[in-house]
């Protein structure tokens, strides 16, 4: 162990990375997600990523059952939630163990030395007690007695049990964290007021407890207590912190006031996409019908009865429910009716890892149909951009009346980021394309010059009644037809549809160098790490490397071929084993793509990155 | 939903310009016509009635009918049913499906939308077979019974449509035979009339893969005979003479004659469809001699849209937001400048 040296104090920082981790039990979600917001109310630049057990409550102490809630605040702009730590919080040896090849080599670790038992050194596989067998020498290690200090601080608290007791000891540490960098503990003091209304013996005994932290921090002279981040220059605007998941609720709320329709949410819980679900039931006041479902295929199928009956319909899911999904998803192309569905991805195949990130769903998203069925496919990039794109999920198909899949992943949907507040009324209009009263000579399948979509003709329209199925449908008409030319001429518009979407999507951008030798290419929930990575790259002097990071899959952006073609080769960077990278070999041939791909559970890091982009630079 | 006046419609106004296609003789065409004279009698707007089906030789059936409706997939109808009614309350929603289309494949949600109870409408064609893929057997075929997919004999025990429906929670169960048009059309508007989800079993013969599954019930000759037909509040009589009744011994029907030792009108059971207790409905279901036709359950019960209603009413009053920016602009916002 070190000790704190002079110069390590009183620090202006640009940024800060902190860890908290303990027992899936201990509260670690929360005492992460207090920092954060704490953090941004204060101005920061913030981003966090929580990492979690499949869990609820793994067996205490267990290696495997470690919950871990990363913060990364800055008075810079902040791309991700950071990869080495500034501070580790650890309240077992669990946690201690799984956590401590992050940290900075001389940073600060705190622990909770009583949880530090023969017993859980065990279930930790420690051999050796870390804290006296020398080998957290190259850290500044500050033990804590947490859970006596936590007991003193609430000996004279009326009606407490003695486990209520020991889970406020996350608040200790909060507490002590809140005192290094200069926090005010009157966010989450409100917190307290508002989420224990009724209990006030609860308001009461964590708000002791974040104090008795707080005070201890102050009182502890081994910690230095001048480490402090300057709020981040950020666009003038009213801000909220925002989870990805959420955003993506907010931005069909959006969608629904501004086309005039009302909201169907059909689903079933999966994780890491049930927040969605949660978030939308409490909007009823906006006319969002939000149905749980007894399956992930009634989940697609009531949406699709009530888009067929006129409301902007979306169903939410994760990968295993995508491929549930995939037979209705393939009516609701063919009947060419509006429906949005969002698969938030997690670790596969199968049950796979369902706490943890990945991109690996974009293939079963493209092509995970029978029949040649191809569907319009964008992806959000970052938390509160989940937003627009769930809002453009919505206008796309209400437009374009063929469906949307909208990915996100665990890794934004999860984490949270400072949102500049967009105003409704500041949103693109979209028009639905509901026809309004019989014309004898209308037909169903009769469709728009420029965007070849038909016309929305709802139930309870006056003579408009007709029939729509899976079965291939006339060109026109849409009563059934076996005809081969029709079916060849179907199958041509189905397609030309997708692309003329082309014509309204926005054109791929690219950042850090306009032409070059490297062009960095990425798609969805990666765009934060790949920039903090060229922004590195860039700082230490690197030149002729681009970013282009891609929202829009299917169909790619027009440009796309002329942007590629002013590098020399392409360095596609995804966390699966190059899904992107074949979709982009299948359509541009000619490019010279090389591939970084990472399959672990966890987002890319900055530094493997910048390893990877200067490894095929030379 | 708007009703009409004065029956503007009849049946000619609900059928499509589509050739029908089902094979000569099939009951299907008995109910197509069934539901076209019930509706003009209902006195719904066509274009607020809409008809969704999953798929098999049933299924077929919006297609020729003048009215909203989608062929949609294998065994999902009842979701995609749930959906539209969910979207538009006011609209007249019937799903139409086969015995392997809602309880094969599509189990999971017959179950269901009979469990939350919306104002539909399923008319379930039960033909004890796979017509549409040419033979094989279904989750209603007997033990024993030979077809294209068990040529030694069925070895999987069927469903009994109605005791799974009662099981399920089902609010009304009807059962008609396939050859009785008068009695369909009639528990076809009660039916509609129910507020909650109807189920309405038809026995259906199938000409080609399963010709006389139910003549011993059917067939004109014997049908009266054999066929209790129930009417709420009323004795259950039947018989060709109108001189058997049915009375309850111990969890028993018994089969009595009027008249014979001592036996008249006011012994007999007197069909209570509206009980919450389903014990008797379940009994009468399960009834092979009389088999039991009509409306054997109609329990008035609250609606899953009255329920979803009441709460959405409950939340707007206790709300403050009247659009989305009240509600992004709530809470703990902060302003950087």
């Amino acid at each position: 162990m070190i000790e704190a040296k002079e110069e390590q104090k009183k620090q202006i920082l640009e940024q800060v990375v902190v860890r908290f981790a303990g027992d899936s039990g201990d509260g670690m979600q929360l005492t992460g997600s207090q920092f954060s917001d704490t953090s941004a109310m204060f101005g920061n630049d913030v981003a966090t990523f929580p990492n979690y057990p499949a869990e609820i409550r793994a067996p205490q102490g267990s290696l495997y059952g470690v919950s871990g809630f990363q913060v990364h605040i800055g008075s810079v702009e902040i791309s991700t939630p950071g990869d080495d730590l500034d501070l580790l919080v650890a309240m077992n040896p669990a946690g201690l163990k799984t956590n401590l090849k992050a940290v900075k080599p001389g940073h600060m670790v705190i622990v909770d030395s009583d949880a530090f038992t023969k017993k859980n050194l065990e279930k930790a596989k420690y051999e050796s007690n870390p804290l006296e067998d020398g080998s957290l020498e190259n850290y500044l290690v500050i033990e804590v007695s947490m859970t006596s200090l936590t007991k003193e601080a609430l000996k004279d608290v009326q009606g407490l049990d003695n486990k209520s007791i020991i889970r406020s000891k996350n608040m200790f540490a909060l507490g002590m964290v809140y005192w290094m960098y200069n926090r005010s503990k009157e966010h989450t003091i409100d917190f307290f007021n508002k989420k224990f209304k009724t209990k006030p013996e609860l308001i009461e005994s964590n708000t002791k407890v974040l104090n008795a932290g707080y005070f201890y921090a102050e009182t502890l002279e081994l910690i230095p207590n001048d480490y402090t981040v300057a709020p981040a220059k950020m666009p003038a605007g009213t801000y909220r912190i925002i989870m990805g998941n959420t955003a993506t609720a907010w931005g069909f709320l959006a969608a629904a006031e501004k086309s005039g329709l009302n909201l169907f949410l059909g689903s079933y819980p999966i994780t890491p996409a049930s927040d969605i679900l949660h978030e939308l039931v409490k909007h009823k006041h906006f006319g969002v019908t939000a149905l749980q479902a007894e399956d992930e295929i009634a989940g697609i199928s009531s949406a699709i009865g009530a888009s067929f009956a006129g409301d902007l319909a979306i169903t939410t899911t994760s990968g295993p429910g995508l491929a549930l999904k995939g037979e209705a998803l393939g009516l609701a192309l063919m009947l060419e009716l509006p429906l949005v569905v969002v698969d938030v991805q997690r670790g596969g195949p199968s049950t796979g890892l369902p706490t943890k990130t990945e991109q690996s769903d974009l293939l079963q998203a493209m092509f995970g149909r029978n029949g040649e069925s191809p569907v319009i496919l964008i992806a959000a990039s970052t938390p509160a951009n989940c937003f627009n794109y769930a809002y453009e999920a919505a206008k796309l198909t209400l437009e374009h009346m063929t469906p949307v899949i909208l990915l996100t992943d665990g890794y934004i949907a999860n984490g949270s980021a400072p949102w500049k507040i967009q105003s409704v009324d500041d949103m693109p209009e979209i028009k639905p394309l509901i026809v309004k009263e019989g014309n004898p000579d209308w037909q169903p399948y009769d469709r728009d010059k420029e965007t070849l979509a038909r016309e929305w003709a709802i139930p309870g329209t006056p003579g408009l009644e007709h029939r729509v199925g899976g079965l291939e449908k006339d060109k026109l008409s849409g009563q059934v037809s076996y005809d081969p030319d029709n079916h060849q001429t179907m199958t041509d518009i189905r397609a030309e549809k997708i692309k003329r979407v082309q014509n309204y999507i926005p054109e791929l951008q690219t950042e850090f160098a306009q032409e070059g030798d490297v062009l960095v290419v990425g798609w969805g929930g990666t765009y934060g790490n790949l920039y903090a990575a060229l922004k590195d790259l860039k700082q230490s002097g690197a030149k002729g490397v681009g970013l282009a990071h891609f929202n829009h899959i299917n169909p790619l952006p027009k440009n796309t071929a002329e942007v590629f073609g002013r590098f020399k080769k392409l360095l596609v960077c995804e966390l699966n084993t190059g899904q992107f990278a074949s979709i982009l070999k299948m359509q541009f041939p000619q490019t010279r793509i090389e591939q970084f791909n990472k399959i672990e559970g966890l987002p890319f890091g900055t530094s493997e990155l910048v390893k990877k982009i200067n490894d095929v630079i030379e | 939903m708007e009703t009409t006046t004065n029956n503007k419609y009849t049946f000619k106004d609900f059928a499509s310009d589509q050739e029908v296609r089902w094979c000569p003789g099939c009951d299907d065409y008995v109910i197509l016509r069934a539901v076209q004279k019930a509706l003009p009698e209902i006195g719904v707007k066509k274009e607020d009635v809409v008809f969704i089906s999953g798929i098999g030789c049933s299924s077929r059936f919006p297609y020729y009918m003048d009215t909203y409706g989608m062929h949609s997939i294998h065994g999902r109808a009842p979701a995609i049913a749930s959906g539209v009614k969910l979207a538009n309350p006011e609209l007249s929603v019937w799903v139409i499906t086969g015995d392997g289309d809602s309880m094969a494949i599509g189990g999971n949600h017959f179950i269901h939308v009979l469990r939350r109870n919306l104002d539909l409408n399923v008319i379930l064609f039960n033909n004890e077979i796979y017509g549409l893929t040419k033979g094989q057997f279904s989750p209603t075929s007997l033990v024993g019974q030979k077809t294209k997919s068990s040529p030694f004999g069925n070895t999987q025990p069927p469903f009994h449509p109605g005791q799974l429906a009662i099981g399920a929670q089902a609010r009304f169960f009807a059962r008609v035979g396939g050859n009785t048009p008068k009695e369909m059309s009639q528990v076809f508007i009660e039916a509609e009339k129910f507020k909650g989800t109807s189920l309405i079993e038809v026995l259906q013969n199938c000409p080609i893969f399963n010709d006389g599954c139910f003549s011993k019930y059917t067939d004109k000759a014997v049908r009266e005979d054999m066929q209790l037909f129930v009417e709420h509040g009323k004795p259950m009589i039947f018989g060709k003479e109108k001189n058997k009744g049915v009375v309850l011994n111990g969890l028993k029907l018994e089969v009595v004659t009027l008249g014979e030792n001592g036996i008249t009108e006011a012994d007999l059971l007197v069909h209570d469809a509206e009980s919450q207790d389903p014990t008797l409905h379940l009994i009468l279901a399960r009834s092979e001699y009389p088999l039991v036709t009509g409306i054997i359950r109609s329990f008035p019960d609250v609606t899953f849209e009255e329920r979803v209603n009441a709460l959405v009413e409950e939340v707007k009053a206790n709300s403050s937001f009247t659009k989305t920016d009240d509600l992004f602009f709530s809470g703990e916002t902060y302003e950087v400048n």
